[in-house]
């Protein structure tokens, strides 16, 4: 061998272990898992839409870290929080899963928030909605990133009270989401001076809303509460308008609606009605190139603010990789929340210690018909509500704040 | 105001009233549910998904062919009765020798796949489908407000409730189709032609369940899962009412929706499990059910 092919080979051998210097990656690829409803009532606001969300971030970052490839798994939780941590289980204890993402309804969201806990790996909570995540059962590894129940009834909640409705009976999901946002809900409207005359609990999911609506219009209250979501929601506001209650009167708020549910109900339907989001996709120029380019890859269907979450938290796990060289959770959590988020879902988005990815929400009113240019077209933005009047203050219920304070 | 165990009479009779409505879906189902079992000895899990199915077909008769809702009130059943005689054909007739799990483990296997397709095809947040323009509005009870359209479904079904049980034991076909359940080879012996008669009443069951679809349009959304959340409700309607009994499948569908209604005042987080607790009770005391025969 001559020297010059001598210090070829030697320069190419220091570049290949300098670049495994500065990345180190425990099973020598990036696995990340979308773990959601891919079948029941949650599948549109979440579901293929957060498979394909989480895959536009990966194509976008380039496909590979350091050389290393990235790899997206999804799987069906059935929206069962046992089903949901016996896979989460299995992908980051045999399948070298590094994180999971979007994990619609919060039941199971707690649960695998669990798992990552005692696995030591990171968690990303897009489309689950219970304040739980980040107080008592908050966790070092967990990240909840999209919105969360208190962020809704400040939004929504307040809105309505300001607007003069301020006596409300709820019609509530009968499990962990449904419960927290009355909970959350209720406190909102009492603080802004308004009156709760009432709930009551349905089970989940449920088809006819007849009899709990009846039960709300005999309550006299001025506003009528679903804490629920989904098709749920949907079937109770069709159902309300079935019944003469908005024409008798009484106001509905939807306390969690996607775009999807939107879609769904018509404009006929659901014009007027309040609404607190997390991402409209007619927004900003970024949001509308993003938008376009989900919808593309979904047959037309414009993204959820789930949707929107997953991939701009699949990007900035990917990027604190990148930064902190290493797929090591505990670096990599450190990393994710020393950089702010500035992309097309979040503007200076914080991740707090106990896991709140505080950002901008959006209080919305859905148009009329008339208003509206075309399909998609729903949303008119009544105000920015800014991240730190939308989430709760960092609170001790979470363990991980008292130990830092 | 004088209330009745604690609830003012109102609130009652608006949740009688409900419950009625919600029976009258009920009953329907348990209906085709009670005649498929009585003649075919196939418990039909796809029951739901033809449900379903009478739904979208009333949808896309609409979307795509501009046909309303009181032609596709008949259509659609038609249609859904079509893909029954051909399931019956294709894939049930094979099975009336072997044991009942055979029939339950096919059809429910049917019921998987067709849900599969229509989610695939339309998501699942549901299709909007507009109430008919005749029946829009309601009238005010004094104690509730009712929408006109739910006073039809109550009608409708009672009608067709009442027609099948005329002509199951009032008509002459009726009187053919009860000798073929007791003793289908010495019918058969008579010169009538069982197969056919089997393959019909298949195809009438699901028609009915398919007429529910179409009744339960306009008041729930057009849902791939509409049929998996009340088949389950249903099938403990018949075990109540009596398997294979058509009067007990009908009077106790509107019965437990009564039921089902007061539920969802006293202890409203009952009201998804108060049936199967009655169901339970019932097989208790009188396991072949409340109007069924002990054999």
């Amino acid at each position: 061998m001559n020297f010059r092919a001598f210090l070829g080979m030697a320069t190419a051998l220091s570049l290949v272990t300098g670049a495994a210097q500065a990345l180190e990656l425990t099973d020598g690829k990036v696995k990340i898992g979308v773990l959601t409803d891919l079948s029941g009532t949650y599948s549109d606001l979440s579901g293929r839409g957060s498979v394909e969300a989480a895959r536009m971030a990966v194509e976008d970052f380039g496909g590979q870290i350091g050389g290393m490839p990235i790899e997206v798994v999804s799987a069906d939780h059935q929206n069962k929080a046992d089903i949901s941590s016996s896979i989460a289980r299995k992908w980051y204890d045999a399948e070298q899963v590094d994180a999971i993402f979007d994990l619609v309804t919060s039941s199971v969201g707690l649960a695998v928030q669990e798992v990552g806990r005692e696995s030591k790996k990171i968690v990303v909570n897009n489309a689950a909605g219970s304040t739980a995540l980040t107080g008592k059962n908050c966790s070092p590894y967990g990240v909840h990133y999209t919105y969360d129940t208190y962020a809704l009834a400040v939004g929504t909640g307040s809105a309505v009270v300001q607007q003069g409705g301020d006596s409300w009976f709820f019609v509530t999901a009968d499990y962990a989401f449904g419960h927290d946002l009355e909970n959350t809900t209720s406190t909102v409207v009492k603080q802004a001076g308004g009156e709760v005359k009432g709930a009551v609990r349905h089970p989940f999911p449920n088809s006819d809303f007849s009899s709990f609506l009846l039960q709300a219009q005999a309550s006299g209250a001025k506003v009528i509460g679903l804490a629920n979501a989904g098709s749920d929601t949907i079937n109770a506001i069709k159902q309300a308008r079935e019944f003469g209650i908005v024409q008798g009167g009484q106001s509905l708020a939807g306390l969690l609606l996607f775009i999807s549910d939107i879609h769904s109900l018509g404009l006929d339907t659901a014009q007027g009605l309040l609404l607190t989001t997390g991402f409209y996709w007619d927004r900003t120029d970024e949001s509308r190139e993003w938008a376009q380019r989900f919808a593309q890859r979904m047959g037309g269907t414009m993204p959820t603010m789930a949707h929107a979450g997953v991939y701009s938290s699949v990007m900035h796990y990917l990027k604190a990789i990148e930064a902190a060289g290493t797929d090591n959770s505990d670096k990599v959590m450190e990393q994710m929340r020393a950089t702010p988020i500035n992309d097309f879902f979040a503007e200076n988005g914080v991740i707090r210690e106990d896991g709140r990815m505080v950002h901008d929400m959006y209080l919305a009113q859905v148009k009329t018909p008339e208003e509206s240019q075309g399909p998609w077209d729903y949303y008119n933005i009544l105000r920015t509500i800014p991240g730190e009047e939308a989430y709760r203050p960092l609170s001790e219920e979470c363990p991980l704040v008292k130990k830092a304070s | 105001m004088a209330e009745l165990l604690g609830f003012p009479p109102q609130v009652l009779f608006g949740q009688l009233l409900l419950g009625l409505i919600n029976g009258a879906f009920y009953a329907i189902l348990s209906l085709g549910l009670a005649l498929i079992f009585g003649l075919l000895n196939i418990i039909n899990f796809a029951h739901g998904a033809q449900y379903m199915m009478g739904a979208f077909f009333a949808y896309l008769l609409l979307n795509i062919l501009g046909i309303g809702y009181w032609p596709a009130l008949i259509l659609a059943p038609l249609l859904v009765g079509v893909t029954g005689i051909i399931i019956e054909r294709l894939f049930l007739s094979r099975l009336y020798k072997l044991d009942h799990l055979y029939g339950l483990l096919l059809t429910f296997g049917l019921a998987l796949i067709l849900e599969g397709v229509f989610r695939h095809l339309y998501g699942v947040s549901g299709l909007p489908y507009a109430q008919p323009a005749a029946l829009q509005g309601g009238q005010n009870l004094g104690f509730m407000y009712l929408p006109n359209y739910r006073a039809w479904v109550v009608v409708a079904s009672v009608a067709v409730c009442l027609g099948t049980w005329l002509l199951i034991e009032k008509t002459k076909l009726g009187a053919y189709l009860r000798a073929a359940t007791e003793n289908p080879t010495l019918v058969q012996a008579f010169g009538i032609n069982v197969p056919v008669m089997i393959t019909l009443t298949y195809g009438f069951g699901v028609a009915l369940a398919g007429f529910a679809g179409v009744l339960a349009a306009p008041i729930y959304s057009v849902n791939p899962l509409m049929g998996s959340n009340l088949i389950i409700i249903v099938f403990a309607v018949v075990v109540i009412g009596g398997m294979g009994s058509i009067m007990g499948a009908v009077l106790t569908g509107f019965g437990l929706g009564i039921i089902e209604g007061l539920t969802k005042v006293f202890y409203p987080e009952a009201s998804s499990t108060v049936i199967f607790v009655i169901m339970a009770i019932v097989l208790l005391i009188k396991p072949a059910g409340l109007f069924g025969k002990a054999h």
